[in-house]
């Protein structure tokens, strides 16, 4: 009877302790994703017409929500036909490479992974390149072919490093070494293009490596978070199974996990979104190397928690970097490809000198 | 409850590794697996494990075959407790032992599966280190994690690798100490991989002498732990003391000439 009793106070205690972490971690998320609704007001207020605030959420507000709220017709064409479709692109790129590249270091359980190391991003760019500079597309419309081939060979890739992996038991070491063999491969022929390119067409190859967010469109936006929401969902259900992977793969299939199936489906589930973002807004490295190291940081690495603050934290280092590059310089506009990086390294850097020595170690 | 293992054979590409291994645990044993490094037996704990499949023979539990069940099916009978584990992207302690609640839950933790990991915490005596990152403990404290991961998961049988490799003299002797009460109380069986003769003698009932992956010997620690057995499978000159009522190995010097070990009459 005691002992009865001691165990419902440990069982209250467990859940205690338990729900006080969890809530630590809930908070972060919530209080980033305010952070990032924000973030998306002011830079929606900022740029060659300044608007308020106030201004920007009324227009916002006024066709999401059932308000009454008379909004000018200039501010409302700014807003919604010229600002947003780039912001909400920014936050969905940010949100995508963020996740992406999460779940592929976990996979693959090393640090150096992104969705531009195992050579998505090089065989988009190959695939971009051809278009330009060939005028090739293997499916599409003239108009979309830029898209359309470096969606398809930003694929094959993917293709190409899953097969090669298969035939060895899908380890993560032959993962990443087939992915990074064929960054090399794409790149060089990339080169190769630029090489036989004409200065108009190497212009335009070279502005579509830098990756921006000029080309938004809510159509763009519209494909890109239907891709997103039918990876991000099913990835969030191998949380676990991701965790468990962390431990190794002997360990992860003690634990009941289907170690190759659950690293190929989750292959799949992570170069898609970066395959689609990626195809529409050029080569945006360094996001998706970084924004899951900057979450692992501040909450660690279990994947429930981890996959989504990594999304929030991508999209407010993109949408942050595209922000400024935006207005810094007006009219000039620098590719948001260019300014992550300048804001993400020291940002970065910072993290690693500061927080959580260990974490390194 | 019953763990058989019948003709077991595994190779790495050509080379054997396991020759038709047998053996059989049952409810409240512990078994050791000892022999020389290279003799097989963390690939024996894999074959059952089923983290290796086995090329040959089949792993029975209460007469089940290991080999049909689902993955998620098998974590739930066999907790695995590996010599170590990669810390690339450390978890926290209390993370690293929640998982070994992966194989009893669809993605939400019930109050049970808290209690179960808060309450094996305490037992393991690693309460107060729930929230340190696992790649800051010292190697003993990771390996008492990594066996608290694995009673988490609640299984019929254990399997250690090399449990105690980096413990000092006291913690071996209360983990041991530990997993052999867990296993007699809950009525479980433990196979464990061994370097060290003398805690095997000491803390199983079952010992298996491995040699280049076939069993060269297996009984109580009396009938296996020879110098005649060591001798042959080690190539270790040993005397035996039984005082304590159990064996009790002492090695006796060796001696090296040029050219490797020369024994003082070549067995027998």
């Amino acid at each position: 009877m005691v002992m009865r009793e001691m165990d419902r106070l440990e069982g209250a205690e467990a859940e205690e302790l338990y729900s006080r972490l969890t809530a630590k971690k809930l908070f972060f998320i919530l209080a980033a994703l305010g952070g990032l609704v924000a973030l998306v007001l002011v830079a929606t207020s900022i740029g060659s017409a300044r608007l308020g605030i106030g201004e920007v959420a009324r227009a916002i507000g006024a066709r999401l929500l059932p308000l009454n709220a008379t909004v000018s017709g200039k501010v409302e064409v700014i807003v919604w036909d010229i600002r947003l479709p780039r912001i909400v692109l920014g936050v969905l790129a940010g949100a995508g490479l963020g996740f992406s590249g999460t779940a592929m270091q976990g996979i693959m359980r090393n640090p150096l992974v992104s969705p531009y190391t195992i050579g998505i991003a090089s065989a988009a760019a190959f695939g971009a390149s051809v278009a330009i500079v060939l005028g090739a597309g293997l499916i599409g419309s003239e108009k979309y072919i830029v898209i359309t081939n470096a969606f398809i060979f930003a694929l094959l890739n993917a293709i190409l490093v899953y097969g090669l992996a298969r035939a060895r038991g899908m380890r993560s070491e032959t993962l990443i070494l087939a992915g990074i063999a064929l960054m090399y491969l794409f790149s060089a022929s990339t080169s190769v293009l630029q090489y036989i390119a004409t200065e108009e067409e190497l212009h335009a190859v070279v502005h579509w490596l830098f990756g921006s967010l000029t080309g938004a469109s809510w159509e763009n936006v519209l494909v890109v978070s239907l891709v997103l929401v039918v990876c991000f969902l099913p990835l969030m259900r191998y949380s676990w199974d991701l965790n468990a992977m962390l431990a190794g793969d002997e360990t992860a299939t003690a634990l009941g996990v289907n170690i190759g199936r659950v690293r190929a489906t989750i292959l799949v589930l992570s170069t898609l979104p970066a395959a689609t973002i990626i195809c529409f807004t050029g080569i945006i490295g360094f996001v998706g190397l970084v924004a899951p190291h900057i979450a692992r940081m501040l909450i660690g690495a279990d994947h429930r928690f981890l996959l989504p603050s990594s999304s929030v934290l991508g999209a407010l280092l993109l949408l942050g970097a595209d922000t400024v590059g935006r207005t810094a310089f007006q009219p000039t506009v620098i590719p948001v490809g260019i300014v992550v990086s300048f804001i993400g390294v020291p940002f970065f850097l910072y993290l690693i000198l500061r927080v959580r020595r260990e974490y390194f170690r | 409850m019953r763990l058989e293992v019948r003709g077991v054979r595994f190779s790495y590409g050509s080379v054997p590794v396991l020759k038709d291994v047998c053996l059989e645990v049952g409810e409240g044993e512990v078994v050791s697996l000892v022999g020389p490094n290279g003799s097989g037996k963390t690939t024996l704990l894999k074959c059952i494990g089923r983290i290796l499949r086995p090329k040959k023979g089949v792993i029975l539990f209460n007469g089940d075959e290991l080999g049909k069940m689902v993955p998620r099916e098998l974590a739930r009978l066999l907790g695995y407790v590996p010599q170590s584990s990669p810390s690339s992207f450390p978890l926290t302690v209390l993370e690293t032992v929640l998982l070994g609640r992966r194989p009893h839950i669809r993605w939400k933790l019930g109050r049970r599966d808290k209690e179960i990991v808060l309450k094996t915490l305490r037992l393991m005596e690693l309460d107060n280190l729930s929230l340190r990152m696992f790649n800051q403990l010292s190697g003993g404290e990771r390996q008492k994690v990594l066996i608290a991961r694995a009673l988490a998961q609640e299984p019929e049988v254990l399997l250690l690798d090399e449990p105690t490799s980096s413990l000092d003299l006291r913690h071996q002797l209360e983990v041991l100490q530990l997993i052999t009460d867990i296993v007699r109380e809950k009525g479980l069986a433990a196979i464990m991989a061994i370097h060290d003769l003398n805690l095997a003698s000491m803390f199983s009932d079952k010992i298996i002498m491995l040699k280049e992956g076939e069993i060269f010997a297996a009984g109580k620690g009396e009938e296996v732990l020879s110098p005649e057995n060591i001798w042959q499978v080690y190539g270790v000159k040993v005397t035996v003391s039984n005082d304590s009522g159990r064996p009790y190995i002492i090695p006796l010097t060796q001696r090296r000439e040029y050219g490797g070990i020369s024994p003082p009459g070549k067995g027998k």
